[in-house]
């Protein structure tokens, strides 16, 4: 179900817990399986995880799977929704929103012709709103993809960002 | 120890204690929902908050560990304050459908609620929503919006349980409570949910919407199923019963009771109740009246006596019967002249009868199993024959004892273990010999078996260090060891390894009274707490040499034997069949010629002795359903009718008062055989099974409660077996196969199970779909299908 490139990522993360503790390993496995989703999925669908991965997981770390389930939807950042090739996350908190986060939020929204939380007809865009991202200074910031954070993302800066992602 | 005050009240409790602890220790009550005395602490409802004198907020009672000088105050007005503000919390989402929630009457929360909460909400807004979900036949998790996410039932399934099957999916006010997507909950004990679930979120799905729990009423009762002799309470209404629940016994069943004794009791009211007394004439059934059924069953017996001899009579008897019953139908039996009386359906070897000097039982109390240091476990399908020891070996295990296990087949017992030993039936005196030759050398000790021809593995070797270094050890044998064709040599290997290394040893009771049964001489070589008796024919031999009539005591013999096929054949050629039965079951039909309609332990006072050897009497919670009556009367009359003398019982009390006059129990339980011996060369290598009754195929009962039947233990077995048994046989996986033992054969799947020794098809015994196969550990044939 995943690549043996990620079995071996998986394997590095187990690695760093006593051999009886594979269980600490569940959030670095989630997301090593969901960044190979993000990166192989040709649909939004195939881009985020699911029951099937979910279990397969699970049983890699030999852990009852709604265990496995239980951290896969406590955090926001495991897509367990259909997402787009580019998952664009606003912080909308209040010091972002104090220096037009929201704004920022509703450009790209405008832009994409898709509200927030929504995902693109062509599977392109999924735009979501975020919570502090430890960055407040640097507001309005985004987040692509879970990994790439945009800072000071003024309608030029967006552009421009939006245009990178094709 | 370390001081405390609460309320006012001053007391000493141990460094480690929390405040609920130091509180329940004087009767102090601290309102709670996710605390719960057998489960981690979770600490999350916060019902429990507490004020501490120099603490600056309320502090969790359940998560609070005391420290010296302590003063707690649980009434107070900032402790009341943080009560009521926690209770007005967790009602904010909860639906007001107590009128129409099974839990209503008995839900904490509605007591709670009514002590701690307002009449009247502030909150006037939209309540959350949480769809239902499907946790399979027994438990109904329909109404989640109930669900106040203590979670108490993840960490029962986590902890107790040993594996999680329920989690708490997303966050905060999105929480969910549910078991993995498309699963259920399958655990042989997922019931004890149903009792730990504060609030009516998950409820009894048979039980939904049948009654109130107040019209219930409350009897004590005993399980009828397994050995352990799990503590009930039977809630009756109408003369019904209506549901099971656990009675506290923190030397059996602690709290908890097994989904077998909790759901077991729709078989109670199944259809297939046989109500009044029926006769065959030409084929046909045909009912009767008491006094013609009677008088039929005498002169049946009396013909065949006169025809053939008593000693063409033989008697099977169920160990899931009364210890009343039981002596009983012994009784009646000798009185009469008949000497072949047996329990042991499922036994297939009998050597040890010569050399057995008392009743065989676990050898410990329950208690003192479970605190062992070192246990091994030999040839027990643990989950299947004992769930909740099984479990209580699991709590062992997590306290440090150190579980080891030869067996057939590596099953998961969701636990960690010291060291395992998985062989064919046919190595397993082998394997238990291994560890006797290592025990003999940890210890520079003899044996009087000869163990010249032994290898000792490394597991072994860990087996015996692990038994021998323990302070405190137990070796037990399983229904398996028990079914097994080398029981006598399994038991003498126990033995010797009990005697060198100090541990205790003993056998795990299959039935509610396998050790009663034993006691009041149940057996063809023993009578009543020993007593000399002219032997008789045993289980076994009654059906190799086919009598002329069969007495069957709550027996169906196609489930209940260790070779359904032969027992069926010497039921079909026998001139007469009596059976004392509290279903009409289809077997009996086909080979039986009187049914006598007997009520099972829910509508007759009795007892049961447990595999500790403790005895539980009873009462009958409704009366018998229909004409039935409680066998040990329908026994007594027999006896009357029978012309014999000693059967002037008036009461089950007199009838107990009799068999407990013979003797005492304690020093009748002695497992010591007088002479041990055992082949210890691996037998030859044919293809045999591994042959186990499934969950709840065990007894009659519980083969006729719907709702466990629709579980997926229930399921139809398929065959499984090795890959290397499936390519020798030139099939796949999945593929279906015909299996042969005798005369008889199945077409079932063959799927690959890597949890099994080479040499083995594995194929549940005792259901409809595999009785017409051979003994339970007997060479098999698969054909291709
Ligand atoms: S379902 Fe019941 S036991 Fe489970 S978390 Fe909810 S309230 Fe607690
Ligand atoms: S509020 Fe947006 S980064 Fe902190
Ligand atoms: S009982 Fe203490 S927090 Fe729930």
């Amino acid at each position: 179900m995943l690549s043996a490139q990620s079995l071996a990522l998986i394997d590095r993360e187990v690695a760093k817990y006593p051999a009886d503790q594979k269980r600490s390993a569940v959030m670095g496995a989630l997301r090593i399986a969901l960044e190979e989703r993000r990166s192989t999925g040709e649909t939004p669908e195939a881009r985020c995880l699911n029951q099937e991965v979910i279990e397969f997981v699970a049983n890699y770390l030999e852990i009852p799977p709604v265990a496995a389930y239980e951290v896969a939807t406590f955090y926001n950042m495991y897509d367990m929704k259909p997402v787009g090739k580019y998952k664009i996350t606003v912080c909308t908190n209040l010091p972002c929103a104090l220096s037009g986060g929201v704004n920022a939020a509703e450009y790209i929204s405008g832009k994409l012709g898709i509200a927030i939380g929504e995902t693109s007809t062509d599977g392109m865009y999924t735009l979501l709103e975020g919570e502090c991202m430890g960055a407040c200074g640097d507001a309005p910031v985004l987040l692509v993809n879970n990994h790439s954070m945009c800072s000071f993302m003024t309608p030029e800066a967006i552009d421009k960002k939006l245009a990178e992602l094709k | 120890m370390l001081e405390i005050e609460i309320d006012g009240k001053k007391l000493t409790v141990p460094q480690g204690s929390t405040v609920m602890d130091a509180a329940h220790s004087v009767g102090t009550y601290i309102p709670h929902f996710c605390y719960h005395k057998k489960l981690s602490i979770a600490a999350n409802c916060r019902m429990c908050l507490v004020e501490v004198e120099k603490a600056p907020k309320p502090l969790p009672a359940c998560a609070t560990p005391v420290t010296d000088g302590m003063k707690v105050h649980t009434h107070s007005d900032m402790a009341k304050k943080a009560q009521a503000g926690v209770m007005e919390f967790l009602l904010i989402n909860h639906p007001l459908d107590c009128p129409i929630c099974d839990q209503g009457g008995e839900c904490q929360l509605q007591d709670l609620a009514v002590g701690y909460g307002n009449s009247a909400s502030r909150y006037q807004e939209e309540k959350r929503v949480v769809v239902g979900k499907d946790m399979g036949p027994l438990v109904s998790a329909e109404e989640m919006s109930r669900c106040i996410h203590c979670t108490r039932c993840v960490r029962f399934t986590e902890e107790i349980g040993g594996f999680q099957e329920i989690g708490m999916a997303n966050r905060s006010e999105f929480s969910e409570i549910l078991p993995f997507l498309g699963k259920t909950v399958d655990s042989e004990i997922s019931g004890n949910v149903i009792d730990l679930c504060p609030v009516g979120a998950l409820t009894s799905k048979p039980f939904r919407y049948s009654t109130r729990a107040w019209e219930l009423s409350r009897r004590k009762s005993v399980s009828p199923h397994d050995g352990l002799g799990a503590n009930l309470i039977v809630q009756v209404k109408g003369n019904q019963v209506m549901r099971v629940l656990p009675l506290e016994n923190e030397d059996i069943n602690e709290c908890w009771i097994a989904d077998r004794d909790r759901f077991s009791y729709e078989g109670l009211n199944s259809a297939e109740r046989l109500q009044k007394p029926m006769i065959k004439h030409d084929g046909k059934w045909h009912e009767a009246d008491w006094q013609t059924a009677l008088e039929y069953v005498v002169k049946g017996l009396n013909g065949v006596s006169r025809d053939h001899g008593k000693d063409a009579i033989g008697v099977l008897a169920s160990p899931h019967s009364t210890t009343e019953e039981l002596f009983m139908v012994q009784k009646l039996a000798r009185s009469f002249g008949v000497n072949n009386v047996d329990y042991r359906l499922r036994r297939s070897d009998f050597r040890a009868d010569a050399a057995q000097q008392g009743a065989l039982w676990l050898g410990s109390s329950i208690v003192e199993l479970a605190s062992a240091k070192s246990v091994l476990v030999v040839g027990s399908t643990q989950r299947q024959e004992q769930p909740l020891l099984a479990s209580r070996l699991r709590q062992a295990v997590k306290k440090g004892s150190e579980l080891n296990v030869i067996h057939v087949a590596d099953d998961a017992l969701l636990t960690k273990l010291n060291a395992k030993l998985i062989v064919s039936p046919q190595a397993l005196v082998n394997a238990l010999a291994q560890v006797l030759k290592a025990v003999v050398a940890i210890k520079s000790g003899e044996s009087a078996i000869d163990l010249a021809a032994v290898t000792v593995s490394a597991d072994a070797q860990r087996i015996a260090d692990s038994l021998c270094g323990a302070e405190t050890a137990s070796v037990v044998l399983g229904n398996v060891a028990q079914h097994h064709p080398a029981f006598s040599e399994l038991l003498s290997l126990a033995q010797e390894i009990a005697r060198l290394s100090g541990a205790r040893f003993g056998v795990l009771a299959e039935a509610a009274n396998s050790v009663g049964a034993e006691l009041v001489g149940a057996v063809p070589t023993r009578g009543v707490f020993g007593a000399a008796v002219s032997a008789g024919l045993n289980a076994q031999q009654m059906i190799a040499e086919p009598r002329k009539a069969y007495v069957l005591l709550n027996t169906e013999v196609e489930f209940d034997s260790y070779n359904p096929q032969a027992a069926v054949a010497a039921m079909k050629s026998a001139e007469t069949v009596i059976a004392l039965t509290a279903f009409k079951a289809e077997g009996l039909l086909d080979y039986a010629d009187v049914l006598l309609p007997i009520a099972p332990f829910s509508e007759t006072a009795g007892s049961f002795v447990n595999m500790e050897g403790r005895l539980q009497t009873f009462n009958g919670v409704v009366r018998p359903q229909g004409e039935a009556r409680p066998a040990w009367k329908v026994l007594r009359v027999l006896g009357n009718m029978l012309g014999l003398s000693g059967f002037e019982y008036t009461s089950v009390e007199e009838v107990r008062a009799e068999w407990q006059g013979k003797g005492e129990i304690a020093p009748s339980l002695n497992n010591v055989l007088a002479s041990v011996s055992a082949n210890v060369q691996p037998a030859a290598s044919a293809l045999v099974r591994v042959g186990e009754v499934p969950l709840y195929q065990a007894d009659a009962i519980c083969r006729r409660a719907s709702s466990l039947q629709a579980t997926r233990a229930a399921a139809v077995p398929v065959a499984h077996a090795a890959q290397s048994v499936l390519d020798a046989a030139g099939v796949q996986s999945g593929a279906v196969v015909v299996l042969k033992q005798g005369e008889g054969q199945v077409r079932v799947a063959l799927e690959a199970d890597a949890a099994l020794p080479a040499g083995v098809v594995r194929l549940a015994t005792a259901h409809p779909t595999t009785i017409v196969l051979g003994g339970m550990f007997d060479p098999i044939e698969i054909k291709q299908g």
